[in-house]
């Protein structure tokens, strides 16, 4: 009794039980569904889960997906680091409002986020007669695509960065600028180096989205086989037609890229500890130099 | 004073309005040409009624279920040591990088009533795809996260002293729990709880596949805006998307006060 009683420490009885519970639930909702993906893309043999891996509209669609990836997380990456540059560096009005405007896309449910290109380029949308007098097409083409997935990947890298910078300060970056660096060369050598797994850990989860976003681009994209497809469409598509373990072949394909998100994000969560307690261990290391420095001159001091 | 104000809030701004404000202000343009009476009765003709009340409820049971789970994963995950503890840790945030189509058809492979559960769940008398409760179990996945990435750290970092005082004092373990322990676990419970609704109250990908999408029964308020949309409906779209976008913005600011206001318990 007075064993159980002690703080911190469950009875056995009640840790086996929460433990089940917490396997139970997680087995229902994530394990089963994961295995079931790669069991059901097996179920025709190898031969067949290659042949539609390697299909000519999956392959579209994996180029249109990288494609679109190349575009949408350079941008979010060079917005993420000037809005955390100057939310993080800079006193000014507004500053919450900009970052309440900042988290918005997160708010707002992917199927709108698809249908405010459609009101704004779709062919009875406000810019609409123009674009097809100049014939351009944005919504059921590329575009309109990279433009969706770009409005819900926005947020990502700011959002990380942010308390990330927030939390190192700018003091180093106050001293290299005192010491006579450019602005530019501050940011190469100390922010850049500095805000590095930060950065890291808001691409990674940028790109995953980017890859994944499937009802934003669902709304723009007009499903066209080999041309507006990216690879969760696709696998609706394969879906919807009935080809089962041709959609869930595909399908693994995305399993396997967010497996490679989490071991790189917890990689990275890994590095980031590492790196901080580092550098923590350095100041230690620092101090407990200056303070041998100090005891030394005392001694000196003493003997003269 | 560092350089580069004037860059990096010009880039800030520019890409900001140019991706996000101004096409969501398409939205409040579109709305105002509607009309009030042509609005409302869109808004409140059954269909919709009928596609809030699914969504609101669903959402709303889902992240209950995670509210209740999510603290017993957070407890586990942060007290205990067991085999496999890690993997288990890395696999909760799945739900953040698995692309929602591919959680969609696998959950609907599994409860679908020839799949691996929803055959032993029909001989019970329980359909799980095709029906509200399907819509339950996406939203389920998708919240998952929330309340144990939320609970966690805060777990981690309680002082143990208190837990140790309060058993000292002669107080149950289970005692301890609801006195001491789940009070200082309040506000991130209700602060993951209310991610995990927002989140499910726009979900899209997951649902379309396991809930069937019938009309009155099992369609959702994102499906709604979508079929409206497939038949060019711009105008009826865009009102279910202004209730759907000030609710959510609703639940955006609630968050954030949330947040100051556990902030502010933490520091007291």
């Amino acid at each position: 009794m007075s064993v159980n009683r002690r703080a911190g420490k469950d009875s056995p009885v009640v840790r086996v039980v929460l433990i089940a519970l917490s396997l139970i639930f997680l087995s229902l909702f994530l394990f089963l569904p994961l295995l079931a993906v790669f069991v059901e893309a097996l179920r025709d043999g190898v031969g067949a889960y290659f042949t539609a891996v390697t299909a000519p509209d999956t392959l579209a669609a994996i180029r249109l997906t990288l494609l679109t990836t190349c575009i949408a997380v350079p941008l979010n990456v060079v917005f993420g680091v000037a809005a955390a540059w100057v939310i993080t560096r800079f006193e000014f009005r507004g500053k919450n409002l900009l970052i309440t405007l900042i988290d918005l896309p997160v708010a707002v449910s992917p199927v709108i986020a698809g249908m405010i290109f459609v009101l704004l380029f779709g062919a009875r949308g406000v810019l609409g007669p123009m674009l097809q007098e100049h014939d351009i097409k944005i919504i059921f083409a590329v575009p309109g695509i990279v433009l969706a997935t770009t409005f819900v990947t926005f947020p990502f890298v700011a959002r990380e960065l942010i308390p990330f910078m927030q939390a190192q300060g700018s003091e180093e970056e106050e001293a290299a600028l005192v010491l006579g660096a450019s602005g530019w060369q501050t940011f190469f050598r100390i922010t850049l180096p500095n805000i590095k797994w930060g950065l890291l850990y808001g691409t990674v989860l940028c790109t995953a989205r980017a890859m994944g976003e499937f009802g934003a681009v669902s709304v723009v994209s007009g499903h066209i086989r080999g041309e507006t497809n990216t690879v969760p469409l696709h696998v609706e598509v394969l879906y919807n037609e009935y080809h089962f373990a041709a959609a869930f072949s595909v399908a693994s394909i995305l399993v396997a890229l967010s497996l490679v998100t989490l071991t790189m994000k917890k990689l990275i969560e890994w590095r980031g500890l590492v790196a901080r307690k580092t550098a923590a261990d350095r100041e230690i290391e620092l101090a407990d130099a200056s303070m041998a420095a100090i005891a030394a001159g005392g001694a000196y001091k003493k003997a003269a | 004073m560092l350089p580069g104000f004037s860059l990096s809030m010009g880039i800030t701004v520019a890409y900001l309005s140019l991706i996000v404000l101004i096409p969501l202000a398409t939205i409040f343009l579109e709305s105002s040409t509607i009309g009030w009476s042509r609005f409302w009765s869109t808004v409140l003709s059954p269909q919709a009624v009928a596609a809030y009340q699914l969504s609101f409820g669903a959402s709303f049971a889902a992240a209950l279920i995670n509210a209740v789970f999510g603290v017993i994963l957070a407890w586990v995950l942060s007290r205990y040591r067991f085999p496999g503890r890690g993997l288990v840790d890395a696999l909760v945030d799945l739900p953040f990088a698995l692309p929602t189509a591919v959680a969609g058809i696998a959950l609907t492979g599994i409860y679908a009533s020839r799949g691996w559960l929803g055959r032993y769940l029909v001989q019970i008398g329980i359909q799980a795809a095709f029906s509200r409760l399907g819509v339950i179990i996406a939203l389920v996945f998708v919240g998952l996260p929330f309340v144990v990435r939320t609970v966690q750290p805060v777990l981690e970092d309680i002082d143990l002293d208190q837990e140790e005082a309060a058993a000292t004092l002669g107080a149950t373990r289970f005692q301890t729990f609801t006195r001491v322990t789940l009070p200082a676990l309040w506000p991130a419970v209700i602060t993951g709880f209310t991610l995990a609704f927002a989140r499910a109250l726009g979900e899209y990908g997951s649902v379309v596949f396991i809930s069937g999408n019938m009309p009155m029964k099992t369609e959702i308020v994102p499906l709604l805006i979508m079929s409206k949309l497939e038949a060019y409906d711009y105008a009826g779209a865009t009102a279910i998307a202004v209730v759907m976008l000030t609710s959510s913005f609703a639940l955006l600011l609630l968050v954030n006060r949330l947040q100051a206001w556990s902030g502010k318990r933490v520091s007291r």
